[in-house]
């Protein structure tokens, strides 16, 4: 079976768990949608411009809801053993990481695409010939922190401590994500041209690239008894 | 045996000169170096912020160098290695985070700001403190190794990305230190600084060795007691099957 | 030889988990692994199942060093049941089949899936999620999720624990059915079960081999007043 295939399967796998066990996603949605609402009861933005603040109070949501959504991840593959029956599947490891990396991709994205028209909503801003942009985005630095947050909770959700161990790990270690995300996603929603934060998806791409092929390398090494 | 003596052997000749050199230091930063124009006396404390910098900077590198050799050849000894290089580094670290702060405030007037170093450095103090927790929640030696050396690579690969996006978060903050060059500082400075730089390289080499020592002083208790005791009352079961 | 393990051993920190065990066992035949808790017997079975890699001594199986060389090759001629079922609750028992058998590469993933699934008996259950079954039937599932694909060797970690009496009985029968066909390890508490099933009877005590018998001529008491004899210990240990 092809490489490609059994990264498929995995994350095929993880994305159908995630939407038969509605009440999880449900769970992580209302967590992400309650940080949104402190947020704007804690900065009054009838004085501040929230495009100043906006991406910010976004990523921080995201990134929150991220290290949720991978401790959970993880977890399902504790119970039963399931990692078990992986481990013992005559398939190369990294395509069991690359297909989790896939999954919690598309479960952040899905968390992101209800939240930002909601802070449309809430924070009263304009936002609709940016779209496109806004889209490679948010997914560019999703990717980054999914990236190395799948590779720490590996390690970290075998712990007693895991879903403390997680964000102590997972946060130092992209803070250049967090600081691009939040830059280039300010500029996009102060409509600034590309060329201003142009280097900053570079960056991104860049933290995106090196962290997936090391991890890939890496993985293997985690996942060992 | 032989290894050992020998690294025995260097370890007394470093800790002598040791001895020599810190009281040597010492006696340079407070007496013979000159006091700097506008900071003051609590410029002094540069020669020991700086250098702890540069023993951070191995320590962290290192960290990384024995990890992937652990990772290749499975030799316990690279992982003492690394995981004492860790430790060093968060060591080396905490000092510069201490003395950044106690420089800043009389200068800047404040106790921290956004500088670029000091902000990476808080930043890379987090990751290697996460990768000392992180080794001691493991639930046996070798995963504590192989889960280290993960984050030790990951943490070198993410220093020149986290020092490059901090830079350009602060954007126009104004670059006030100018360090590395040495250019402009008088050439007395110039000597106690490269001075109390060999110092704390020979420092960390002779915590280096030392840690390590006891690390494999460590592994070599654990490897008696798996010869000669059997597993009573039970063992630690793995944490998956039964 | 489907398993020759010589002096196999594993460190976990400063304990030995597993000493010096050396063990033979030709293609075909049962073995039963019996000890009390801690004995060794699961870090036997992970090392079986390049789960983990011994620290010590070396392992053959099926002919092929298992601690370097192919290892995938030899995976999809292994297969592992536990007690933990390592099935998907949200996915359909069809459905979790279905992706074992797309990640072991068989072809017509769906029909071995459903040819599998009719001989655990769960057909009319195909399309029911996994967390609706009881535990026999995901256990049955799990025995069929191992099988798939055929494998030589078999391991049982524990597959008894936390089964009702009708299931055990299916289990049992299941895998005397598998005698001279499949080479299988098993672990159990339970030593009625356990000689029923199995050619051969292994003590582990403290990380140790201490007894290996035939089971032919072994009768529960003698098998109890043996391996009281051989690990000191009055009783086969809690039902973990």
């Amino acid at each position: 079976m092809s490489y490609l295939r059994a990264v498929w399967l995995f994350a095929a796998k993880d994305l159908k768990t995630e939407l038969r066990s509605r009440e999880q996603v449900v769970t992580l949605l209302f967590f992400a949608l309650l940080m949104l609402v402190v947020f704007n009861f804690a900065f009054d933005f009838t004085i501040i411009d929230f495009t100043t603040l906006g991406a910010g109070i976004l990523w921080v949501c995201f990134i929150f809801s991220g290290v949720l959504a991978l401790n959970r991840s993880f977890q399902i593959e504790r119970e039963q053993d399931r990692i078990q029956g992986i481990l013992l599947a005559p398939i190369d490891r990294s395509a069991f990481y690359l297909g989790k990396v896939a999954a919690t991709v598309v479960v952040m994205s899905a968390v992101e695409a209800i939240l930002v028209p909601l802070s449309v909503i809430l924070f009263n801003f304009q936002f609709s010939d940016r779209i496109g942009i806004a889209i490679a985005v948010l997914i560019l630095n999703t990717i980054g922190f999914a990236a190395v947050g799948t590779l720490f909770a590996a390690m970290t959700t075998r712990t007693r401590r895991g879903e403390l161990l997680l964000p102590l790990l997972l946060f130092p270690a992209t803070v250049p994500i967090a600081l691009a995300a939040v830059k280039s996603t300010t500029h996009v929603l102060a409509g600034r041209p590309f060329a201003r934060y142009s280097s900053w998806i570079g960056l991104s791409c860049a933290y995106d690239l090196i962290f997936l092929a090391a991890a890939v390398l890496l993985f293997d090494h985690v996942m060992e008894e | 045996m032989d290894a050992n003596a020998r690294s025995a052997w260097l370890d007394r000749l470093l800790l002598a000169l040791l001895v020599v050199l810190i009281p040597a230091c010492l006696h340079a930063i407070f007496v013979v170096a000159p006091t700097e124009a506008k900071m003051g006396i609590v410029q002094r404390i540069f020669y020991f912020h700086v250098p702890s910098a540069f023993a951070a900077f191995a320590g962290i590198v290192l960290c990384a160098l024995y990890s992937a050799l652990y990772l290749w050849t499975r030799d316990r000894r690279y992982d003492t290695l690394a995981c004492a290089s860790a430790e060093l580094g968060v060591v080396f670290c905490t000092i510069v985070l201490i003395t950044g702060p106690i420089w800043a405030r009389p200068i800047w007037g404040v106790w921290w700001t956004g500088e670029v170093r000091l902000t990476s450095t808080l930043v890379l103090w987090l990751i290697y403190v996460g990768y000392l927790l992180l080794r001691s929640n493991a639930e046996n030696r070798d995963q504590a190794a192989r889960w280290g050396a993960v984050i030790g690579i990951v943490g070198a690969l993410d220093l020149p990305i986290i020092y490059k996006s901090v830079e350009w978060w602060r954007g126009l903050h104004p670059k006030v230190l100018k360090i590395s060059g040495g250019q402009g500082l008088d050439p007395t400075m110039r000597h106690v600084f490269a001075l109390c730089t060999l110092t704390f390289f020979l420092l960390f080499a002779h915590l280096l060795i030392q840690r390590y020592r006891l690390g494999r002083l460590a592994d070599e208790v654990d490897d008696l007691m798996s010869a000669r005791r059997r597993p009573s009352p039970a063992p630690p079961r793995p944490a998956s099957w039964s | 030889m489907a398993i020759a393990a010589r002096g196999l051993g594993k460190d976990y920190g400063p304990i030995a988990a597993l000493d010096d065990v050396t063990l033979d066992i030709p293609a075909g035949q049962h073995v039963v692994l019996l000890g009390p808790n801690g004995a060794g017997k699961s870090t036997l079975l992970r090392l079986l199942a390049t789960l983990a890699l011994p620290s010590a001594g070396t392992l053959t199986l099926l002919g092929q060093d298992a601690t370097r060389g192919d290892r995938l090759a030899l995976l999809r001629r292994l297969g592992v049941v536990s007690h933990q079922t390592f099935l998907y609750d949200h996915l359909t028992a069809l459905e979790n089949l279905v992706l074992y058998a797309r990640l072991y590469g068989l072809g017509h993933p769906g029909r071995v899936a459903a040819s599998a699934l009719e001989d655990a008996g769960l057909r009319g259950r195909a399309a029911d999620q996994v967390r609706t079954f009881s535990r026999g039937m995901q256990q049955r599932l799990a025995i069929a999720r191992a099988l798939l694909h055929d494998p030589d060797i078999v391991l049982l970690d524990e597959p008894f624990t936390g089964l009702d009496r009708a299931s055990g009985d299916a289990l049992e029968s299941r895998l005397r059915s598998e005698r001279g066909r499949r080479t299988c390890v098993l672990s159990t508490h339970d030593f009625d079960r356990g000689l029923r099933c199995a050619d051969r009877v292994v003590v582990l005590a403290a990380g140790r081999l201490v007894a290996d018998r035939p089971a032919a001529g072994l009768d529960a008491a003698r098998l109890l007043a043996l391996f009281r004899e051989a690990t000191g210990q009055a009783d086969p240990g809690g039902r973990a």
